[in-house]
């Protein structure tokens, strides 16, 4: 799986100098490959995802447009705006998890790690394998928490040693102390925040690039979520995480990125499509953001 | 009466008990419409009571009259007092073995095919075809046994006869093919599509999230549809009279090559009067026998299947 020629190793890339001064802009997307923050230096981020003028449809019905944004590595990058504006279907692009969906279609040029991922050379459960994902709901196998984890190595064919596999992933799921002495149970009799937290340790245990995250605390209490959240900053040191969250605050306190999406209704048709407003670090769409539209919505005023 | 308000009660209304009060009339309403209600659930009840002491009553006069060491004999032979348990159990069993190994392969496979690879448009074709296909008449299916599949499958690969224990299973294995189906596919497809959402996030193929997630969450209604199965292959009865060459009496074997008699075609034989002859006084007697040894065995077979079944609906 790491053979050197595969384009999707990233282990061994060298983090790309630093640029000079606060005019470095990447080509596509001005401003936002510049990590700017008062006590760090600027760091041009690796690009894990280039997404180019992206647009998704369930058969004739145009759910998403034009989509331009590039997620950068080892970064929160969240996903916000009102219902229906096609944050999950976007998401769901990322790791082809849209293939599954009878007349689902996209157009334009996804690349991943320079990679195109919808050419038809590309295997979508490789790319599953990569980049996993957490649900809203959680969703455990009605298996035992053991097997729940060890699920994704098993049909990748890991040969390692499994037990400790699974004890590594509950440990970075922040979940082993709660649940090291019934691994034999079933993951459906945990609390919902704990089957959560299994879900991610399940996605993290096929080792994965990318964390596809949909609103992952919707289901959950406060507490719940706050590990959650936790977690999720403990994680973006090994992997990437996209999560999609209804929860401004969430968005607020996680992320260091944010894509605040829309719905623009057609005119004629009264076609509802959902397209990205503004993406900019997370401090600036809620502190400073540029489009009247973007600070409706983050100061409540709309939606 | 007027139209239903939404609209809440002035201010300043006191509610009073006699406006919860259950009115009289309700009350008296409620207890008839009870009542009728009650008397269906009885009489179905009663009848339910009345086929099982008829059942017992008569194998009850049988077995008073008959020498038990005709019980246990060459084979069946009702019109010479023979009544060998072991024959028509055997021929029972052969014929719901052969059935089930053709039924779970096919039913199953086409329970996978619709649940987990038929588009949605193919499968709101082929799910009312398979139900339809349940309802085929089994005297149909008993003469396709015996006019295609006995000889272009049991003649020509097994060597068998005309009548055989096999095409007989092979009729009703396909006859209980949609029946399988269809209850392994309703399992399937309660699957909650998010645990295969799951399965193909971490990277799962089709295949792997069939076996490794679909099976197992629906393995309860899996093994229902299979004893279901099993429970109506041993009480199909006309394709075995038909096919199997039973009627008249068999001797034991457990050959599926050979001709032989099962519980079910043994009591339509004894009831139409085929096997009753003048001086085979006990052959109408042991028809409750049979019919009593029968309801045993189906009796055992559907508590199974209902277990499993409510175990199904337990986990989710
Ligand atoms: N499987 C599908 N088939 C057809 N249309 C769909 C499907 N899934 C989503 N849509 C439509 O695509 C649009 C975007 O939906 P999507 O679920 O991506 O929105 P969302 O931003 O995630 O909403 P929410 O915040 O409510 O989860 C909606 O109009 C929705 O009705
Ligand atoms: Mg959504």
């Amino acid at each position: 799986m790491s053979e050197s020629g595969d384009p999707m190793d990233v282990t061994n890339r060298v983090q790309l100098p630093e640029s000079e001064g606060g005019q470095a802009e990447h080509e596509q997307g001005p401003r936002l490959a510049v990590r700017q923050s008062r006590d760090e230096p600027e760091v041009q981020r690796e690009v894990v995802f280039d997404v180019r003028d992206v647009s998704n449809y369930y058969g004739d019905f145009r759910a998403v447009r034009n989509v331009t944004l590039p997620v950068f590595r080892n970064e929160i990058t969240a996903l916000i705006g009102p219902s229906g504006c096609g944050k999950t279907t976007f998401l769901r692009n990322l790791n082809r998890m849209n293939d599954l969906i009878e007349g689902a279609r996209i157009e334009g040029e996804l690349l991943y790690h320079g990679v195109d991922l919808y050419d038809p050379q590309v295997d979508p459960v490789e790319v599953r394998r990569r980049i996993g994902m957490v649900f809203q709901k959680p969703n455990p196998f009605p298996k035992s928490i053991y097997d729940n984890v060890a699920f994704g190595p098993r049909i990748a064919g890991f040969t390692g040693n499994m037990d400790d596999l699974v004890e590594e992933s509950l440990h970075r799921a922040a979940l082993w102390d709660e649940v090291k002495d019934k691994l034999k149970e079933s993951g459906m009799a945990l609390s919902g925040g704990q089957q959560q937290r299994l879900c991610i340790a399940r996605a993290i245990a096929t080792r994965p690039d990318v964390i596809l995250m949909d609103e992952p605390c919707s289901a959950l209490d406060p507490i719940a979520t706050q590990r959650i959240e936790d977690l999720m900053l403990e994680l973006k040191h090994r992997y990437s995480i996209v999560i999609v969250t209804h929860n401004m605050q969430q968005a607020a306190r996680v992320s260091d990125r944010t894509a605040f999406f829309t719905v623009e209704v057609h005119e004629d048709s009264g076609q509802r499509t959902g397209t990205v407003v503004e993406y900019d670090k997370t401090e600036t769409i809620f502190t400073n953001p540029s489009d009247k539209r973007t600070e409706d919505y983050v100061t409540g005023r709309f939606g | 009466m007027a139209g239903v308000s939404i609209e809440a009660r002035p201010a300043g209304t006191s509610l009073s008990v006699s406006d919860l009060r259950l009115k009289m009339g309700r009350r008296r309403r409620e207890g008839v419409v009870r009542r009728v209600f009650f008397a269906a659930a009885l009489v179905s009840v009663l009848i339910n009571v009345l086929i099982v002491v008829t059942l017992f009553d008569g194998t009850w006069d049988f077995l008073s009259r008959v020498e038990l060491r005709l019980l246990w004999t060459d084979g069946w032979f009702p019109r010479r007092d023979m009544y060998d348990i072991r024959t028509i159990v055997a021929g029972t069993m052969v014929v719901a073995v052969v059935a089930m190994v053709v039924a779970t392969p096919l039913g199953l496979g086409a329970a996978v095919y619709l649940a987990e690879y038929a588009s949605r448009r193919a499968r709101r074709w082929l799910k009312p075809i398979l139900e339809v296909l349940a309802g085929i008449p089994s005297v149909v299916m008993g003469f396709f046994a015996l006019i295609w599949i006995s000889p272009n499958i049991m003649q020509s690969f097994f060597d068998a006869g005309l009548f055989s224990l096999g095409a007989a299973g092979i009729g009703v294995g396909i006859l209980i093919t949609p029946l399988v189906a269809s209850v392994a596919e309703d399992a399937m497809f309660a699957v909650p599509g998010s645990l295969r959402e799951a399965s193909y996030g971490l990277g799962a193929r089709k295949r792997a999230t069939t076996i490794r997630v679909v099976f197992p969450a629906a393995v309860s209604g899996i093994v229902a549809a299979l004893i279901l199965g099993i429970s109506r292959a041993i009480g199909e009865t006309l394709v075995v009279a038909i096919a199997a060459g039973g009627t008249g009496g068999s001797l034991f074997t457990i050959d599926p090559r050979q001709q032989g008699q099962t519980m079910t075609a043994a009591m339509t034989a004894l009831a139409t009067g085929s096997d009753q002859v003048k001086g085979a006084t006990l052959a109408f007697p042991s028809l409750f026998f049979v019919g009593a040894l029968l309801f045993f065995m189906t009796l055992g077979l559907n508590v199974m299947s209902e277990r499993f079944v409510r175990r199904v609906r337990k986990s989710y």
